[in-house]
């Protein structure tokens, strides 16, 4: 049933092409309808998963391989799916009304289901290959989707950008994969886990620990890989809603979580997660406080969301686990919903320039309203998700005492609550502004996406029974152990976390009143710095430019000279290398007899031609060299019992002098001088004479085998029987290799063609023949 | 017989590729040609040589003479000559046409496809 939700999804984005040229106002609603379907269904197995009853699910897919197309669906990937369904759907019909009248809006369904199939799959794959290949799928997906408007520079930069560097991290992620595979010997995620292997005391745990972290860490962003992320705010909002908040930048996060049980737990890992997802979290909430565009400020939220994330499963205890589910479902819904609110603001009032938005309220209010909700449940206060899953964090980190942590926390945390307020209280109670005045609300397409999203971030709040069990579900899959009771609040009473949440509003409250003070130090704090992540990134990327250049100039100059010495060169090495490495060195005795004097002469007359060839001042001496040879070789074959083959070489030597001849009275006289300088006289003898002695070592080795006479036994016994010839060598051409034959016809009709071509090209542009 | 040959066709490779190593396009089709020459020798060759005694089977005999020469090589020889040939004949006036269009045999010199880089 799993494959048959990644199927259905895959098929829908097959049809949306089709369906939105067909029903062009209907087709997002319609195409919505098998996500949410899927999203419906995995919500039936909510009760059987909390239970501890995992879903699973194998197809063979290439069993010679050993690959197989398994799922299996415990709390972490259940909890996943519903997101990657419940929000898909609704961005598929946010985005219907987003782009309406867009002339590429069925592409765009194509790809963003696309898209949610590679995730679908990705979250719930147990096989490690696949795995892999849904996790290159959705970086494959997310490059077509952030360079969706490909007419301007900006976007296809990000989106080459996106895919070097989540791209770089999924070669990272096969590696690692392959390791646990190979130390492990299994190749699913559950049989690793069930068989007790101890990957952590492995020799090869740190090298799987270092790839599989660069894979988690590119996709999602964390620090210093982080850059990609803003710059992939230039998609269209659908994308950023969907991608950069609930589902792909998740990917990584997901990937750490999944690993946990197996490779978490070192002092390693607990290192480089709270480092990278702490140094993630701060910049993120740095970042967002000074940025003044919505959705760019959203992506920096988005960042610090991560790092959290990433922190949470780093700290690893029961408690910080249960922590990391809540907040995993509290971000992705009020993130959801304020993106996509974002983009209605934008389409309504045609900014999303905090300095231009101003008194939207009365224009906008639905919008205002989820915008309000969304950022309340962002700011973690009550009653809404967001505090309960800042509670549940800030409880952990206080009682095991991870001091450096927690300041870190509280201090993205105030940034979360004054970022909340400059997205609400500015743009819709501030003064109105020019944008303000030609404002509209949206369509119930742009709200619904806000409202559900928004509205599930209260419900869950209020009533956080509901969602307690999948959450408790995802924190057993997390630590990997036995399922263990779980029992959530939204009041817990007077504790120390809600002392600290207090702490935090009134920090985020005072960073909010005196913002600008703080941008401006946080500006001279850049300054100073000078991290240009970007910069860096083109200056990489160029030099890797620069490097592939100047190999490919040295290599291919354009000289055809030196083309052809790295040829002969090439196969002088491999030819000489295999040859000393096998051994191939064998000398069959020498059995001279009568007859060898004659061959003796002709082989000496054909290398005197070859000499007089080479040393030829003047062409005509070279030609009379070369029919020297031509001729001894004609006379070996006569005399090797071969008339045929020397009858045929007499003519065709005749005729290539002749044409050669012919051609040479039209060509310049060979210009005076040696042909070539002192140093590559030497080393193309060295050449010449390597590959000629690998030619003769080579004949000599095949000589001192035996030889096969089967075939010629065959033909010689049936050549008069079966096709009534004695000749037996033309019986063969005409008959027992007729279609050899053939194309050895053809191949001369095409040159006598192509030399008519040649000669006729000429008289085409009005000159002489 | 064979051994001789067998360094007689060294000999005769040596030669091609130093020819074909040359930046005048004349000497490269020299190369090309003495090339072909030394491939259809080494393919005879490893056929193994008999001295007379082509493979035809004589008047009153159903099959051919185990002792004759082996005609499979003959055969693939005789096809190798003509293609041989077929692309020593293109080759030139190839050759031809390209000093007409360029006024240069010298290979390095002709650089319509991959025009020298300004530095």
């Amino acid at each position: 049933m799993i494959l048959t939700a990644i199927l259905a999804i895959i098929l829908a984005a097959a049809v949306a092409p089709t369906l939105n040229r067909l029903l062009p106002a209907l087709s997002h609603w319609v195409l919505a309808l098998v996500p949410l379907s899927a999203a419906l269904w995995f919500a039936l197995q909510v009760p059987g998963v909390v239970a501890g009853v995992p879903v699973l699910e194998t197809a063979s897919w290439a069993p010679s391989l050993g690959v197989a197309l398994s799922f299996r669906l415990d709390g972490l990937s259940l909890l996943f799916a519903l997101l990657i369904c419940g929000i898909g759907a609704f961005v598929v019909i946010y985005s219907g009304g987003y782009l309406r009248g867009h002339p590429r809006e069925g592409r765009f369904h194509l790809f963003i289901l696309s898209f949610m199939a590679a995730m679908l799959g990705l979250v719930t794959a147990d096989d490690l290959i696949s795995l892999f290949v849904f996790w290159e799928l959705t970086s494959i997906t997310s490059f077509m989707l952030i360079g969706f408007n490909h007419e301007d520079a900006r976007s296809r930069r990000s989106a080459i950008q996106a895919l070097l560097v989540t791209g770089g991290g999924g070669m990272a992620l096969l590696a690692g994969l392959v390791l646990m595979g190979m130390a492990s010997g299994h190749w699913t995620l559950s049989a690793i886990a069930a068989s007790g292997a101890d990957l952590r005391a492995h020799v090869l745990y740190p090298a799987m620990l270092v790839l599989l972290l660069l894979a988690a860490f590119t996709k999602s962003a964390q620090v210093p890989f982080h850059f990609w992320l803003p710059n992939a705010m230039d998609a269209p909002t659908p994308v950023s809603a969907y991608l950069h908040s609930a589902t792909m930048v998740k990917a990584g996060v997901y990937l750490l979580a999944r690993l946990n049980p197996t490779l978490g737990g070192t002092e390693p890992w607990f290192w480089a997660l709270t480092l990278a997802g702490g140094v993630t979290a701060l910049w993120g909430s740095a970042m967002a406080l000074r940025s003044t565009d919505l959705k760019k400020i959203l992506a920096y939220t988005t960042l610090m969301a991560l790092g959290v994330l990433v922190l949470l499963i780093g700290i690893g205890s029961d408690g910080a686990l249960v922590a990391f589910a809540g907040f995993l479902l509290a971000h992705s819904l009020y993130k959801g919903a304020l993106f996509m609110a974002a983009g209605s603001v934008d389409h309504g009032s045609g900014t999303r320039e905090l300095g231009e938005l101003g008194g939207l309220w009365s224009k906008m209010p639905a919008t205002g309203l989820f915008i309000a909700i969304a950022a309340l449940s962002m700011a973690g206060l009550p009653p809404l998700l967001g505090f309960v899953a800042k509670e549940l964090i800030y409880e952990d980190v206080f009682r095991n005492g991870h001091m450096v942590a927690l300041a870190v926390l509280l201090l993205a945390n105030a940034a979360m609550v004054a970022t909340a307020a400059t997205l609400f209280l500015k743009p819709f109670l501030g003064a109105p502004t020019k944008a303000a005045g030609h404002a509209h609300e949206s369509g119930p397409a742009l709200l619904a996406g806000p409202a559900v999203l928004a509205g599930l971030s209260l419900l869950f709040g209020l009533w956080i029974a509901l969602p307690q069990g999948l959450l408790g579900a995802t924190a057993d899959a997390v630590r990997g152990g036995a399922p263990q009771s779980l029992n959530l609040h939204l009041w817990h009473g007077l504790t120390p976390a809600l002392g600290l949440s207090g702490l935090t509003l009134a920090l985020g409250m005072a960073l909010y009143f005196g913002l600008s003070p703080v941008k401006n130090s946080l500006a001279a704090i850049q300054r100073l710095t000078r991290i240009d992540h970007d910069r860096a990134w083109d200056c990489l990327l160029s030099l890797l430019q620069g490097t592939a250049n100047r190999i490919t100039s040295a290599l291919q100059d354009g000289v055809l000279q030196r083309y052809l010495a790295w040829i002969f060169a090439g196969i002088l090495l491999l030819l000489g290398a295999t040859l000393v490495m096998r051994g191939g060195f064998t000398w069959p005795g020498i059995r001279l007899d009568g007859d060898d004097g004659l061959g003796i002469v002709l082989a000496l007359l054909m290398l005197g031609g070859t000499a007089g060839a080479i040393r030829a001042r003047s062409r005509m001496e070279a030609v009379l060299s070369l029919a020297i040879t031509g001729m001894s070789v004609a006379l070996f074959f006569l005399l090797s019992g071969a008339p045929d083959v020397g009858i045929t070489q007499l003519m065709v030597e005749t005729l290539s002098t002749i044409i050669l001849v012919l051609v040479m009275a039209k060509l310049p006289m060979l210009p005076p001088g040696p042909d070539r300088s002192r140093p590559a006289k030497l080393f193309h003898s060295v050449l010449a004479l390597g590959i000629g002695g690998v030619v003769t070592v080579i004949l000599l080795a095949v000589l001192d085998q035996p030889l096969a006479m089967d075939l010629s036994r065959f033909f010689g016994d049936t050549s008069l029987v079966e096709a009534y010839g004695r000749n037996v060598v033309n019986v063969i051409l005409v008959d027992f290799r007729g279609f050899d034959t053939l194309g050895e016809i053809t191949v001369v009709a095409c040159a006598g063609l192509g030399v008519f071509a040649l000669l006729r090209a000429r008289m085409g542009k009005g000159g002489q023949p | 017989m064979e051994v001789i040959m067998a360094l007689a066709v060294g000999g005769m490779v040596a030669g091609a590729v130093y020819l074909i190593l040359s930046r005048q396009y004349l000497r490269v089709m020299f190369g090309v040609i003495l090339l072909s020459n030394a491939v259809n020798v080494a393919i005879l060759t490893v056929g193994r040589l008999t001295t007379g005694n082509p493979p035809l089977i004589a008047q009153g005999t159903e099959v051919m003479d185990h002792a004759a020469a082996n005609p499979l090589p003959q055969a693939l020889v005789l096809t190798a000559i003509v293609i041989g040939f077929s692309l020593l004949a293109f080759a030139l006036v190839l050759g031809y046409r390209a000093y007409q269009e360029m006024g240069t045999l010298d290979t390095s010199a002709m650089r319509v496809a991959e025009p020298e880089e300004k530095p």
